[in-house]
């Protein structure tokens, strides 16, 4: 008995102390990608984040207007009746785009890059890992946190609250649709009181939060990509490791910003009903 | 009979007596990855113009030797030289220095996937020099062309065969014109007409451009091909040091086998009584 507890403990206590020396490394990795961020502004280094903008931007278009269409659908279809109930239907401007705009657009839009984007970069960098790409690289003197993993990060950053952008005004059309269209609540009132309870802080909170979101799914995909074991095996479980990685920042990064920008608000301003 | 506990060392006198600094100079170094001890006190030095050949087994560590040399992995104990200056204990972006004047031939190629094999080889020039892109098209058609394979500067390293694209290593790792060219297993995977198509070019690499070559392979062909001196690992020791005439006269029975290409008697036991 005392050997199978002791056996236990010592599992877990080399399982912890593997998971705190895995965090440090990636503390380690993202001090160096922060520290070579300046050479994206070279010539060289911005030819390397054109086709990286492209394919994290452009191409992320479609599935995130999608993703806010729908996410604005299935709001309004889940409130609309219950704010019949107590005769406050034309307020459905205000809820569907306050949630949006504060929490369901943010983070609905970075769950979906994570797993289409962050997937990609973690599979990608990975697969060079195994071939020995990355080896290459280093060994042909160029830093591959430099060349590889600093345009995937600046992308990611820059571009994730754009893509939120893009989602949220979708999601505020989605919602319009179900409310007015579906459900025969006066166009007007849902656009005016939109216009009244959102305000610029609104917008910062979402873009905060879209920016915070973005820079920790390029992080972890380039970091999980980097680390991956050899092999098929290896690359296939970085990718599914980095997709939950980077859902766990988000959340954890979604409690902390939103407990900041409520008592920053609060300290600033009061409390303001959205009603 | 050499005494199988003592390193083999079969240079003339004289010879010995001529040796300038070193290129590269291992001294004592050590390397395990977990309980796996794959180096244990290997001294290698490497003279400026030789065609040195590392031998030894799958697994016996002759990769993790080249790696230490140019500073992918560092020793776990022991120095590593360039030319006459410890490296082995340099942060990653001195060694950037260092790497800029060798070249490295990997293993399958480690061609860059989304690249032609023209932007391939172009790379290390974009990368480390100021040349027009005129300048580096003609560095890169001289490169290509010196390798045989001008006419596949456009296609992709998936659109080229397992040799072709060792070729286009070869013609990378040459382009900034290095000191020394390191090459991991130059004809795994080759068959016997493309493989004596790559010992020529590693001849001409040392003939005509008068360039350092360090080869790792356990083909025998190859090796003894394109050596004028021959180093084998085993059991994380170098075990002989010499022409490749003397290697070919050795009397150490683990020398034999592996020139001769023989199963040890241990190994043809435990296959004869296997069920």
């Amino acid at each position: 008995m005392a050997m199978a507890v002791r056996s236990n403990l010592y599992m877990l206590g080399t399982r912890s102390l593997d998971k705190m020396e895995g965090f440090g490394q990636f503390c380690v990795f993202v001090g160096r990608t922060f520290r070579l961020i300046s050479s994206i502004f070279s010539d060289r280094g911005l030819q390397t984040l054109a086709p990286q903008a492209f394919m994290i931007g452009v191409q992320s278009v479609p599935v995130l207007l999608i993703t806010g269409l729908f996410v604005g659908m299935v709001l309004a279809v889940q409130t609309v009746e219950q704010f019949q109930s107590i005769g406050l239907e034309e307020r459905m401007g205000s809820i569907v785009n306050l949630a949006v705009l504060r929490e369901l657009g943010p983070v609905l839009a970075s769950i979906m890059l994570a797993g289409r984007v962050g997937g990609a970069l973690t599979a990608e960098l990975g697969t060079m890992r195994v071939t020995e790409q990355i080896d290459a690289l280093r060994a042909m003197g160029t830093d591959p946190i430099r060349y590889l993993v600093v345009p995937r990060f600046v992308s990611c950053l820059l571009l994730t609250p754009v893509l939120t952008a893009y989602s949220d005004l979708m999601a505020s059309i989605g919602g319009w649709y179900i409310t007015v269209q579906i459900y025969g609540v006066q166009s007007y009132p849902y656009w005016k009181y939109a216009g009244q309870s959102i305000e610029w802080w609104d917008f910062a909170t979402g873009a905060l939060k879209s920016l915070l979101f973005g820079g920790a799914i390029g992080l972890v995909s380039c970091y999980k990509g980097f680390t991956c074991r050899p092999g098929a095996e290896g690359v296939g479980r970085a990718t599914t490791e980095a997709f939950v990685a980077s859902f766990m920042a988000i959340l954890v990064l979604d409690f902390f910003s939103s407990v900041l920008m409520q008592a920053l608000y609060r300290g600033i301003w009061g409390f303001k009903s959205a009603f | 009979m050499a005494n199988q506990n003592q390193h083999e060392k079969l240079e003339a006198p004289a010879a010995a007596a001529d040796r300038a600094v070193p290129i590269f100079e291992m001294r004592g170094v050590y390397k395990s990855f977990g309980p796996l001890q794959v180096l244990r006190g290997v001294d290698l030095a490497v003279q400026a113009g030789e065609s040195l050949v590392i031998l030894g087994g799958s697994g016996s560590g002759k990769s993790v030797t080249l790696k230490i040399l140019i500073g992918l992995l560092r020793p776990d104990r022991g120095e590593v030289y360039f030319h006459g200056r410890r490296i082995d204990n340099l942060p990653e972006r001195e060694l950037v220095q260092i790497r800029r004047r060798i070249g490295f031939v990997f293993q399958m190629g480690a061609l860059f996937d989304s690249m032609s094999v023209a932007e391939n080889v172009a790379f290390p020039l974009r990368e480390h020099s100021d040349y027009e892109e005129e300048k580096i098209q003609q560095i890169v058609l001289e490169k290509l062309r010196s390798v045989g394979l001008e006419d596949t500067a456009g296609k992709y390293p998936t659109e080229i065969s397992g040799g072709q694209r060792k070729r286009v290593a070869i013609a990378r790792a040459l382009a900034t014109d290095p000191e020394v060219v390191f090459l991991d297993e130059p004809t795994t995977g080759l068959d016997p007409i493309r493989a004596d198509v790559m010992n020529e070019l590693v001849i001409k690499l040392r003939d005509d451009l008068h360039v350092t070559v360090v080869a790792v392979t356990h083909d025998m062909t190859s090796a003894f091909k394109i050596a004028e001196r021959m180093v084998m690992l085993y059991d994380g020791q170098l075990i002989i040091d010499g022409t490749p005439e003397q290697v070919r006269r050795s009397t150490d029975p683990r020398v034999r086998e592996f020139v001769e290409g023989r199963a040890s008697f241990e190994d043809m036991e435990a296959i004869r009584t296997r069920r």
